[in-house]
């Protein structure tokens, strides 16, 4: 909290020229109901700017063809453009190597991969697998599903009432059957920011590996992957301005090689027969069939667009604009926020009391105001706060101050409404 | 129309004070109704004399677009047949989902004040969830939900058109 309320005191002032950056998303110039669009959704998917999808426009206007597959012109060039945007990505959450970044369709798939990849070939009967309860269904239903197929366990790590992880059940939850954790880094319904770096740490000490869902975390912070030292590390494209249909799993290099691949097919194999197959090196191992060239490339461009800005600057503008907003959003009568961990990002979910949020969402939406309403894929969370589901703001870089007052106000008619 | 014109007076009236809002003493049929998007969970109780619906009461949590269809439907449907209920049941859904035009010959009568939710169609289960469940009631169906092969949006309206 101290962090939190000794910031408040303050007027913000913002780290960049929020009007040149809100100049780059052509979305943002739409009306809703006759209201300007204030779009506080980003945790869902967050908008693109015109550098991007210029950037996919010249790729499909001028460079497109198969990747790694023909000595053409175009060929060479898609291949090319493919892998920078890998080493992109390499540099962005600053992996040792390119090989260690596999292309797949998003954080959902990511995660997948790495349950077939590696659990259904290391985790078998009895052994355990560590979550938190604010994990993303994504980060659940797979451990599961493996879970059943291989009678393993899965053991939850609590949070308490502000939405911070127990740490100490957390260290309590090892012992000889603990095989694997896996952890978001930021929580998509509550903002919490998880201390991921210690968790790290101490799995390690007990000789397991971690796999960290970054989804809502890279697009709002530096993530230096030696650093936290994870064995994983997974996010989408199109919750950092680049398209939907791609996204990251970083591995360590020597943990991919030992892994099984996910799906077989074309680019995955070095050589095939009938009586037996030979799987291509990392990251080609990973990735059968055509990948979404486009949207590779478009990712690329994303992390350019956002190193540009400075993930730094990034992160103080949000954080000025969720400080701005909590205590904006505490002086109204009936509002309670859900989340109110000392560390906490871009993400502000509340409850008005009386009122269902689906009716809020509504009534928002009528002042032009986009916020997601409902369990936000994180039951879990919902049921540890005993209630169905929450109104959640999200806040990215090119919100502004003025945006969290119409969303105040919206919220302050909508109880009136119902009064 | 938009959402402005949805929240008109008379479903914020029976948000607020929902009419047959309870469990009956002694049902002879009765259905849980989950929307599992937003959690909304509604259960209906019947008490039915041979084909008249004598009894009927509703509880659960929901948002006020559900709670209020589901206030006004057992109203209007108290004291009536079976057979007119589907007649209702129907006529709701059709035009929840844009297919009944209100101003067509119907049976609505005042729940024509639902007509707005056919324009917000994550809304359109909110206020068909009651409808839905009624139905899952009258044919002694104890659980329904808004998903899945049970979504009413889904199931076939009429089979010979
Ligand atoms: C924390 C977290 N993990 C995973 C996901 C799933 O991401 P995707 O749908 O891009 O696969 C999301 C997206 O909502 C998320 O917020």
């Amino acid at each position: 909290m101290t962090s939190l309320d000794s910031i408040v005191a303050s007027q913000p002032i913002l780290p960049f020229d929020i009007e040149s950056i809100r100049a780059d998303f052509p979305i943002l110039k739409l009306k809703v109901d006759g209201h300007p669009l204030v779009f506080l959704d980003s945790a869902a998917s967050s908008q693109m700017p015109q550098q991007v999808i210029d950037r996919l426009v010249r790729y499909q206007t001028t460079q497109h063809a198969n990747i790694h597959r023909a000595v053409h012109y175009l060929s060479e060039l898609a291949t090319a453009e493919f892998e920078q945007a890998r080493h992109k990505l390499q540099h962005f959450i600053n992996a040792r190597e390119d090989r260690e970044v596999i292309f797949t369709s998003g954080t959902t798939e990511s995660i997948n991969l790495v349950m077939h990849g590696y659990g259904r070939k290391f985790i078998g009967p009895g052994d355990e697998i560590i979550l938190t309860v604010l994990e993303h269904h994504s980060n659940i239903v797979p451990w599961q599903m493996l879970a059943e197929e291989r009678g393993a366990r899965i053991r939850v790590v609590p949070i308490n009432d502000a939405g911070e992880l127990l740490i100490d059940e957390y260290e309590n939850l090892f012992n000889e059957h603990t095989k694997f954790v896996s952890v978001i880094h930021v929580s998509n319904a509550l903002g919490s920011i998880n201390p991921v770096k210690q968790m790290i740490e101490f799995a390690h000490a007990h000789g397991v590996p971690v796999l960290i869902d970054g989804a809502q975390a890279a697009p709002h912070m530096k993530i230096d992957v030696q650093d936290l030292g994870c064995d994983f590390y997974v996010f989408s494209g199109h919750k950092m301005c680049g398209p939907t249909g791609i996204g990251v799993l970083y591995g360590k290099a020597d943990i991919l090689e030992r892994m099984q691949p996910f799906k077989g097919g074309g680019d995955m194999i070095l050589s095939v027969t009938f009586e037996k197959t030979i799987y291509n090196i990392i990251p080609q191992k990973f990735e059968a069939g055509t990948p979404p060239i486009a949207a590779a490339i478009g990712f690329g461009a994303a992390v350019d667009y956002l190193s540009a800005i400075s993930l730094e600057a990034i992160a103080a503008h949000e954080h000025a604009l969720l400080n701005y907003a909590t205590e904006q959003i505490r002086l109204l009568p009936g509002v309670h926020i859900v989340g109110n961990a000392a560390l906490k990002a871009a993400v502000l979910s509340f409850v008005v009391e009386g009122v269902h949020p689906h009716d809020i969402g509504t009534l928002l939406n009528q002042q032009g105001v986009a916020v997601r309403t409902g369990h936000h894929c994180a039951q879990p969370v919902m049921q540890r706060f005993r209630i169905p589901a929450t109104s959640r703001a999200s806040f990215a870089f090119y919100n502004t101050m003025d945006e969290v007052d119409t969303l105040v106000e919206a919220i302050s008619s909508a109880q009136k409404v119902f009064a | 129309m938009h959402s402005k014109s949805l929240y008109q007076e008379v479903i914020l009236d029976h948000n607020r004070k929902p009419r047959n809002y309870g469990t009956l003493e002694h049902s002879t049929h009765h259905a849980v109704g989950h929307n599992p998007l937003c959690g909304d969970r509604l259960v209906i109780a019947l008490n039915l004399d041979g084909q008249n619906i004598e009894g009927i009461a509703f509880h659960g949590e929901s948002c006020a677009i559900c709670k209020a269809s589901a206030s006004m439907m057992t109203s209007v449907v108290k004291g009536k047949t079976r057979s007119d209920a589907e007649i209702l049941i129907q006529e709701f859904r059709d035009m929840a989902l844009g297919k009944l035009d209100p101003s067509d010959e119907n049976h609505l009568g005042r729940l024509t004040v639902f007509a707005g939710v056919r324009n917000l169609p994550t809304r359109v289960k909110c206020a068909i969830l009651p409808w839905h469940t009624l139905h899952a009631a009258l044919n002694s169906i104890n659980s329904t939900s808004t998903e899945a092969a049970d979504d009413p949006m889904h199931a076939p309206v009429d089979r010979a058109s």
